[in-house]
C-alpha cells in the first residue's frame, strides 16, 4: 500500500524492518538513541530495540568503524550513522584501508556488510565543516558501493538492499532530502544498488544527477516543459558501481549532457560522467556536455556568499537552452540578502 | 619451573624453536628475491606469540599487525599457506594477494593480519562486541607493538572495551623501536607503558618478553581475567628485534643501533635460555632437543616446496573479489 512518507521517515522504517526481521543489524552512531535521534532518521529504535542495537557511542569515529568492521566480519551487520558526512573523515583508514580492501585482500574470505550513513549539510550556514559531499572520494576506493537516494521511495529500497548488500555500503543522505515526500509502499521492498534509474522520460537533454540534484534537475525539467522542451532525467542513486547503460542510451537519444552534481567540479563525479560518455557515445554528442557542480572553494557560512556558491535550478535552466542554441534567459536577480540558504522558509536551526 | 606441567614447558619451547626455525629457512630464501613482498621478520619475538597462544581456544580469535608470522603461526595457521602466501602462490592463504603483510586462517582463528600501525586493534575489539551483542562473552586477543599504542586507534578502542567491559587481551610487544625510531622520540621520558591503561581502569601486566615461562603464566593470568568477564586487560613485554624492521638483514649500519646493542638485545634469546634452563632442570635432553630440529626442519622443507610448486593465480582472479555476493 502506498502512502506519503518523508525521506527521513523512510530511512526510519527501512532500518526498523531490518532491525526487526534480521536480529545481526545493530545500529551506531553518536546520539542514534537521543531525542533528536539523527533528525528522526532513528525515531523510536531504541524504544523498540533498546541501547545495545541501538548504540550511543564514544566520539571515537575511526576506532568504532574498525569495531563495526571487526563485528561484521563475525556475523553482524552494523548500519553506523554519522550526523555530518564530515565526522566519517576520522574513520578514513578504517572505511579506506580496511573495510574496502578486506574482501579482495584475503582472497574473498571474508566480507564485511555493513552500512555507514552520512549526512550531508547544507543551508542555515553549515560552513566549511558541516557541508561537504565527498562521495567522489569515496566513489574512488574500489571495494566501497557509494548510494546518494534522491526519493523518498529510493531512500527506503536502498537503504534495505544496502543494509543485506555483503559489502561496505557508504549512504550518502542531503539534509534537504529529509523533509520531501513521495509514495512509500509498506513493508519491505529494494531497489537493487548498481542501477541507475530513468527518473523522467524526454527527448530534448539528457540530465544526469543525484541525490539533491536530482530534485533540482526535476524543477528544471517542470520549467523547461511550460517552453515545450523535454528532459531526461537519469538519477544515478549508485555510484559505485555505476550502470551507465541508462545514460549511455540516453546520450544516444538525446545528444545533450548536462551533469548535475552536489559535489565540486574538479577531480568529481561529475567529470567522470562526462568521460564515459564522451568515451564511449562520443559520436551522438551534438554539443559539449555541461557540468553544473559546486565552484570549487569550500563552503562559506555567511548567506551573503552561499547564495552564490550552490547552484540553482536555473543554472539547469539556463544550460538546457544554452546545448539548445536558445536564448538564454537573464540570470535571476540575486541578493547576498535573499534567503536562499534554506530549502524552505519553515526550515530552522540552529542545527 | 613450570613444575605442574613439565610437558608444557616442552610444547612452549618446541613451537618457539619452530617459528625460529620456520623465520631463519625464510630469511635466507628471502635473499634468492621470489617471496617479493615486503616482510617483517619475528626473529627474536617468538616467544610471546607462543606463550600467549597456548592458552586459546581454537575459535578464540587472535589479530596482528605487520609482524605477524609468529602470531599466526602460533595460532595454528597453517605453515605451508603462509609460505605459498609469501612466494605469491594462488595456494596462500590469501590467495597470493595479500603478502606477509596480510595473513589470514579463519579455519585457526586468525582473523586478519594488516600493516597500518593500530588499525587491527579495534577490528579485534569488534570481534568480541559481536559476541557482546549476541549476548555472549567471546575473547578476543589483539597484537601489537609499541608504536601502536600511539595511535588514537589504540586509544578509542582501549576506552569503548573499558565502557562495555568486552573480554579483550591486548598484547603489546615492546622490541623498543618503531622502524628505526627509538622510544625516546615517541614517549615522553618516564613513562611507563603499561600504566597508562590504568587510566582507563584497565587492569595491566608487565613482564619479560624473552623468558617463556614467565609470558606463559602472565598471559594465562591475564586471559583468564579477561574470560572471567571483568573487562579488557593490557600486557607489555619487552621483547627485542634481531632484523632489520622489514627484510632478511642486519640494520645497524644504519646507525640508530649499534653491532654491540643487537648482541646484548640476543642474549635475552627466548629459545636458548629456555633450553638450557630446561636442560638442566633433565626435563629436555639433547637428543630431544635435535630430534625436534630434525622434524621441523622437514616440515619447512615440504612447506617450501609446496610453495616453489604451487601455480600462481590466474590474469582472471585480477578483477575478482572485488565485492562479495
Amino acid at each position: 500500500m502506498s502512502r506519503e512518507l518523508k525521506f527521513v521517515e523512510a530511512l526510519q522504517e527501512a532500518q526498523d524492518l531490518c532491525l526487526e526481521r534480521d536480529p545481526s543489524v545493530y545500529v551506531m552512531g553518536l546520539g542514534v538513541s537521543d531525542g533528536a535521534a539523527m533528525f528522526g532518521s532513528t525515531k523510536g529504535l531504541v524504544e523498540k530495540y533498546g541501547p545495545k542495537r541501538i548504540l550511543d557511542m564514544p566520539v571515537s569515529e575511526n576506532a568504532m568503524t574498525g569495531v563495526a568492521l571487526g563485528s561484521a566480519l563475525t556475523g553482524m551487520r552494523p548500519i553506523m550513522v554519522h550526523l555530518r558526512l564530515e565526522f566519517a573523515m576520522l574513520a578514513m583508514d578504517q572505511i579506506v584501508n580496511q573495510a574496502a580492501k578486506w574482501h579482495y585482500m584475503f582472497g574473498g574470505q571474508a566480507s564485511v556488510p555493513m552500512v555507514i550513513r552520512m549526512v550531508v549539510g547544507r543551508g542555515w550556514g553549515q560552513g566549511a565543516q558541516h557541508s561537504q559531499s565527498l562521495h567522489s572520494w569515496f566513489a574512488h576506493v574500489p571495494g566501497l558501493k557509494v548510494v546518494l537516494p534522491a526519493t523518498a521511495y529510493d531512500a527506503k529500497g536502498l537503504l534495505i538492499s544496502a543494509i543485506e548488500d555483503n559489502n561496505p555500503v557508504i549512504f550518502i543522505e542531503h539534509r534537504w532530502l529529509y523533509n520531501m515526500t513521495d509514495k512509500v509502499p509498506k513493508g519491505m521492498y529494494r531497489v537493487p544498488l548498481g542501477k541507475s534509474n530513468v527518473l523522467l522520460k524526454g527527448n530534448d537533454v539528457t540530465i544526469a544527477a543525484s541525490s539533491y540534484a536530482t530534485i533540482e534537475a526535476l524543477n528544471a525539467a517542470k520549467e523547461l516543459e511550460k517552453e515545450g522542451i523535454s528532459i531526461e532525467i537519469i538519477d544515478i542513486r549508485t555510484i559505485n558501481p555505476l550502470d551507465e547503460e541508462p545514460l549511455l542510451e540516453s546520450v544516444k537519444k538525446t545528444g545533450r549532457l548536462i551533469v548535475a552534481d552536489i559535489g565540486w567540479k574538479h577531480a568529481g563525479f561529475a567529470g567522470e560522467i562526462v568521460s564515459r560518455v564522451v568515451e564511449k557515445v562520443y559520436q551522438y554528442l551534438k554539443e559539449p556536455p555541461i557540468r553544473i557542480t559546486l565552484p570549487d572553494v569550500p563552503t562559506p557560512t555567511t548567506r551573503a556568499l552561499s547564495n552564490f556558491y550552490y547552484p540553482l535550478p536555473s543554472d539547469i535552466v539556463s544550460a538546457v537552452k544554452k546545448l539548445l542554441g536558445k536564448a538564454a534567459e537573464s540570470k535571476p536577480d540575486i541578493k547576498p540578502e535573499d534567503f536562499l540558504d534554506v530549502p524552505y522558509l519553515e526550515f530552522r536551526g540552529p542545527f | 619451573m613450570l613444575e605442574y606441567k613439565k610437558e608444557i614447558s616442552l610444547v612452549l619451547l618446541r613451537d618457539t624453536l619452530r617459528i625460529r626455525m620456520i623465520e631463519s629457512r625464510l630469511a635466507e630464501l628471502y635473499a634468492e628475491y621470489e617471496m617479493r613482498c615486503p616482510t617483517h621478520f619475528s626473529l627474536g619475538q617468538e616467544a610471546v606469540a607462543v606463550g600467549v597462544c597456548h592458552h586459546l581456544k581454537k575459535q578464540e580469535l587472535i589479530t596482528s599487525a605487520h609482524r605477524s608470522h609468529a602470531h599466526y603461526l602460533a595460532k595454528g595457521g597453517s605453515l605451508k599457506k603462509m609460505v605459498a602466501e609469501l612466494y605469491g602462490k594462488k595456494t596462500g592463504c590469501a590467495t597470493g594477494k595479500g603478502g606477509s603483510m596480510h595473513l589470514i586462517d579463519l579455519d585457526a582463528g586468525f582473523l586478519g593480519a594488516v600493516p597500518i600501525v593500530g588499525s587491527t586493534i579495534p577490528i579485534g575489539v569488534g570481534a568480541s562486541f559481536s559476541a557482546y551483542l549476541q549476548g555472549e562473552n567471546k575473547l578476543s586477543v589483539i597484537f601489537f607493538g609499541d608504536a601502536a599504542t600511539e595511535t588514537g586507534a589504540f586509544y578509542e578502542s582501549l576506552n569503548f572495551a573499558a565502557i562495555h567491559k568486552l573480554p579483550v587481551v591486548m598484547i603489546c610487544e615492546n622490541n623498543l623501536y618503531s622502524v628505526m625510531s627509538p622510544l625516546s622520540v615517541r614517549r615522553p621520558e618516564g613513562i611507563k607503558l603499561s600504566n597508562i591503561p590504568q587510566g582507563f581502569g584497565v587492569q595491566s601486566f608487565h613482564a619479560d618478553g624473552s623468558d617463556l615461562e614467565e609470558i606463559y603464566q602472565t598471559a594465562g593470568q591475564a586471559i583468564e581475567y579477561a574470560r572471567s568477564g571483568k573487562g579488557p586487560v593490557f600486557v607489555e613485554y619487552i621483547n627485542y628485534r634481531w632484523l632489520e624492521h622489514c627484510g632478511p638483514l642486519s640494520d645497524t649500519h644504519l646507525g640508530f643501533r649499534t653491532e654491540e646493542d643487537v648482541i646484548n638485545g640476543k642474549k635475552k634469546d627466548p629459545v636458548r635460555n629456555y633450553k638450557d634452563k630446561l636442560l638442566k632442570a633433565g626435563i629436555l635432553t639433547d637428543s630431544e632437543f635435535s630430534k625436534w630440529e630434525k622434524e621441523i626442519a622437514e616440515e619447512i622443507q615440504e612447506a617450501i616446496s609446496f610453495a616453489k610448486e604451487s601455480p600462481f593465480p590466474e590474469k582472471e582472479q585480477l578483477l575478482e573479489h572485488l565485492f562479495a555476493a
